[in-house]
């Protein structure tokens, strides 16, 4: 895996520095921006390195695609800044390596990557998923979740071997091209992070909501519109690749749900709190999880759409608390297709 | 034995009294490493009166008496190593008094501690007790006499400590009663009388039989959390709970360290149980914990762990079930483990120690400890479970154990509940005149030595 393709360049040029300016949790003015991301550039200590929630976004803001994330996560890791207590970061590291006990087993299409959540596997069932194989385990865990870690060296070391263990021993003998990602974090990581750092995948990541919405188009007579307002929960992973963000507005379209407009949505997405906590942070976590669930209240939402095990794990209770029903995006399909919530 | 069997069925029905191999096997033992001693007979009496007229019936055929709760003290300290009569409190379960106002419970000594949790669960909802982490078939009586600890231990000292009084039968039969409650209706405590209670509280059932006892109660707030925090310096440890106890708002500190799974390895791992009436009382009593940690939080050398849901809700559990699994891990139910009452400042040198032994004996291991008081002192437990069905690994358990004993000794521990053996090594550590003190309160109390005996003894 290859250093990080980003252009010292380009930064310099810059005349918006969106990347910092557009920070939810870090307040800039331009000047300052400019100046402090000088010494990320130089490699130098800035408070950015210390105050980065590492939520993603600016990924996103980047008006020239130039990782300044990615860059964020480089230097605090060569500076020793750590995002996180030590050893919780190691526990992370030693918890989430790989077994190696993976065994080569023939899949069949569509397979579907539950990354490293065997307890939603229960989820891929039903019409949606008829037929699918799963993969799941920390031997296909796309190890994207080092960014909140200051670890890149983690990631350099272990996603390499992730996706030559899901080619290799699953999708390559099988004859399946494609995999679907439960998970924004494996999608990012295979569309968005490999070519980052000059790594080659051999197959074809595709988004479990593009999925899902193919597979609403060929069950469109089934479906039964919903009728229902619904706050999304936007992950940070998915700052990765916002290109996939028309595909929620398309599968709510499908099913009849209203997409409520709201503060924290799309570009102003705001954090779950758990990576917050994480960095030991519980004044900003609450503060943060308080206007979001203010903000979905005020929607009148019904439910609130998570797409992110981490960001439901988090979250779900206190949105139940407030009075909506968290909910995966695949089981808001398969309400609109009559099949209910397992175990409701 | 014949002519006590009789007579002991006279007393409490025949359905109550065993001299059968079946019941002689179950009662000669408990899930620790201590050799089997039958019990030439076992009574289950359900009344004080009962207990009195066995006792007097002991006392006059000089035969021993060995008093029991659940039977789960690991430490075999209900087998009677020198025959006689096993003494079992199981029936005396009743509940008799709750006081909401001053926040006391009276029960009979064989009350199970889940039964006692459930009834308050039911009937006092704002109430509650200190469960300790033994299965919840353990008794009050029996956790209380033997110093236990539980989950308001931080908050409230050592179980012995919020006991209010007793209902004893002595060894020569009289029945006295202990506390407030020897001069006034009320069990509301000990004071402000000469403390009798120390006659009953750590002597293995060597002084007399509680039939009755109050302990006192707490506010069981609505709002529960806990935070862990994680270091992977086992020096830093004791400063951390020095700083975190002297917030005084948690209920229960324990620390855990465990080489499996990989994870948990190496790390020191404190749980902080703290309850609020309110969410924003929960919230502050976080703040106010988190800032005593914040020179370890800003050093980054240790920090919280962002729990999930599932892992939460089992710490927050009263008995902790995960310890119970633990307890089996090697199957074939062997569990035992040696609780060094010790200052918190000893924490670094019992893990290091555990780990040493464990390795040493080559045994599964987990170390543990539970702040007793105010960080005034600490249970630290090296638990080794093993199986019963393999000699060679119960032997190594015992071996480990008896290690273990020492080395807590030398650091300037002292072991809980010890075992037989381990009483030896505590009296050879003892002030001489203390130990010719309780054999002279042991000799007043019990001329006949029918009382547990082989227990608090050098031969």
């Amino acid at each position: 895996m290859d250093g990080l393709k980003y252009s010292k360049e380009v930064c310099e040029a810059c005349d918006t520095h969106d990347c910092l300016i557009r920070c939810s949790y870090i307040k800039m003015d331009l000047k300052t921006a400019k100046e402090e991301r000088q010494r990320l550039l130089r490699g130098e200590k800035s408070p950015v390195l210390t105050e980065c929630v590492t939520c993603y976004a600016c990924e996103e803001y980047c008006p020239h695609g130039n990782h300044p994330f990615y860059l964020i996560v480089e230097r605090q890791e060569q500076l020793g800044i750590w995002p996180v207590p030590q050893p919780l970061t190691k526990q992370q590291i030693i918890m989430m390596a790989p077994k190696g006990k993976i065994i080569p087993q023939k899949v069949r299409s569509p397979v579907v990557n539950m990354c490293y959540f065997p307890m939603l596997a229960g989820c891929v069932r039903g019409k949606l998923f008829q037929g699918a194989s799963t993969i799941v385990g920390s031997d296909v865990f796309c190890n994207i979740m080092w960014l909140h870690f200051g670890k890149n060296s983690v990631i350099r070391e272990r996603l390499p071997e992730m996706i030559a263990n899901i080619w290799e021993h699953y999708l390559k003998d099988s004859g399946v091209k494609e995999l679907i990602c439960f998970h924004d974090e494996c999608y990012g990581a295979y569309t968005h992070l490999a070519p980052a750092f000059g790594l080659t995948v051999p197959f074809q990541p595709i988004h479990l909501f593009e999925y899902l919405t193919r597979r609403l188009d060929e069950l469109k007579d089934q479906i039964r519109p919903l009728g229902q307002k619904v706050a999304y929960q936007r992950p940070c992973s998915n700052r990765l690749i916002p290109e996939t963000q028309h595909w929620v507005d398309d599968i709510f379209k499908r099913i009849g749900v209203e997409r409520v407009e709201r503060k924290y949505d799309r570009g102003n997405a705001l954090c779950c709190g758990a990576v917050i906590r994480a960095q030991q942070m519980e004044d900003l976590a609450d503060d943060v999880q308080k206007r979001n669930l203010d903000d979905m209240v005020e929607t009148g939402s019904k439910y609130c759409v998570f797409n992110c095990p981490a960001c439901l794990f988090t979250l779900g209770d206190a949105v139940m608390k407030r009075g909506i029903i968290p909910i995966l995006m695949s089981e808001l399909c398969q309400i609109a297709l009559g099949e209910g919530i397992k175990g409701a | 034995m014949e002519e006590i069997y009789k007579e002991l069925v006279e007393i409490v029905g025949a359905g109550y009294v065993s001299n059968q191999p079946e019941e002689r096997f179950i009662y000669s033992r408990d899930p620790g490493t201590m050799e089997p001693h039958e019990p030439d007979l076992v009574v289950m009496p359900a009344t004080t009166e009962e207990v009195q007229k066995i006792v007097l019936l002991a006392n006059r055929k000089r035969v021993p008496i060995v008093p029991m709760g659940g039977g789960l003290v690991l430490s075999g300290l209900s087998r009677p190593l020198k025959g006689g009569i096993v003494l079992d409190m199981k029936r005396m379960n009743r509940i008799l008094e709750v006081n909401e106002t001053s926040r006391y419970v009276l029960v009979e000594a064989g009350t199970a501690q889940g039964m006692l949790q459930a009834y308050l669960k039911k009937n006092h909802p704002g109430l509650k007790h200190s469960m300790p982490d033994s299965p919840p078939m353990a008794t009050i009586g029996g956790n209380v006499l033997i110093h236990g600890s539980g989950h308001l231990s931080h908050a409230a000292g050592f179980h012995s400590e919020m006991l209010n009084g007793l209902e004893v039968v002595l060894p020569t039969g009289e029945i006295v009663k202990i506390g407030s409650c020897s001069t006034s209706p009320y069990w509301f405590g000990r004071a402000p009388l000469p403390d009798l209670a120390g006659l009953f509280l750590g002597w293995f059932g060597t002084t007399g039989i509680v039939t009755k006892l109050a302990i006192k109660l707490f506010p069981n707030r609505p709002y529960q959390d806990v935070g862990v925090f994680v270091t992977e310096d086992p020096e830093l440890v004791p400063d951390v709970l020095h700083r975190v106890t002297g917030v005084q708002v948690a209920e229960d500190v324990t620390a855990w360290m465990t080489p499996r799974p990989d994870w948990a390895r190496g790390f020191q791992h404190i749980n902080i149980n703290y309850a609020a009436d309110t969410p924003e009382e929960l919230t502050g009593k976080r703040n106010l914990i988190r800032a005593s940690l914040q020179k370890y939080i800003r050093e980054k050398v240790g920090g919280f762990m962002v729990l999930p849901p599932p892992m939460k809700k089992g710490f927050l559990e009263a008995p902790q079930t995960t310890l119970v699994q633990f307890a089996d891990v090697r199957k074939g139910g062997g569990f035992e483990y040696v609780g060094g009452i010790m200052p918190i400042e000893l924490f670094a040198r019992a893990y290091r120690a555990g780990i040493e032994i464990a390795e040493h004996q080559r045994t599964t291991y987990s170390t543990g400890a539970r702040v007793i008081g105010l960080g005034h002192c600490m249970m630290f437990f090296f638990a080794y479970p093993f199986n019963r069905a393999d000699e060679a690994d119960v032997e190594r358990a015992r071996k480990a154990l008896e290690e273990t004993n020492r080395v807590v000794l030398d650091m300037g521990g002292i072991p809980w509940k010890a075992e037989a053996p381990a009483q030896k090594q505590i009296i050879q550590k003892m002030d001489p005149k203390t130990f010719d003190l309780m054999n002279r309160i042991r000799g007043v109390l019990d001329p006949q030595g029918i009382m547990n005996p082989g227990n608090w003894e050098v031969e």
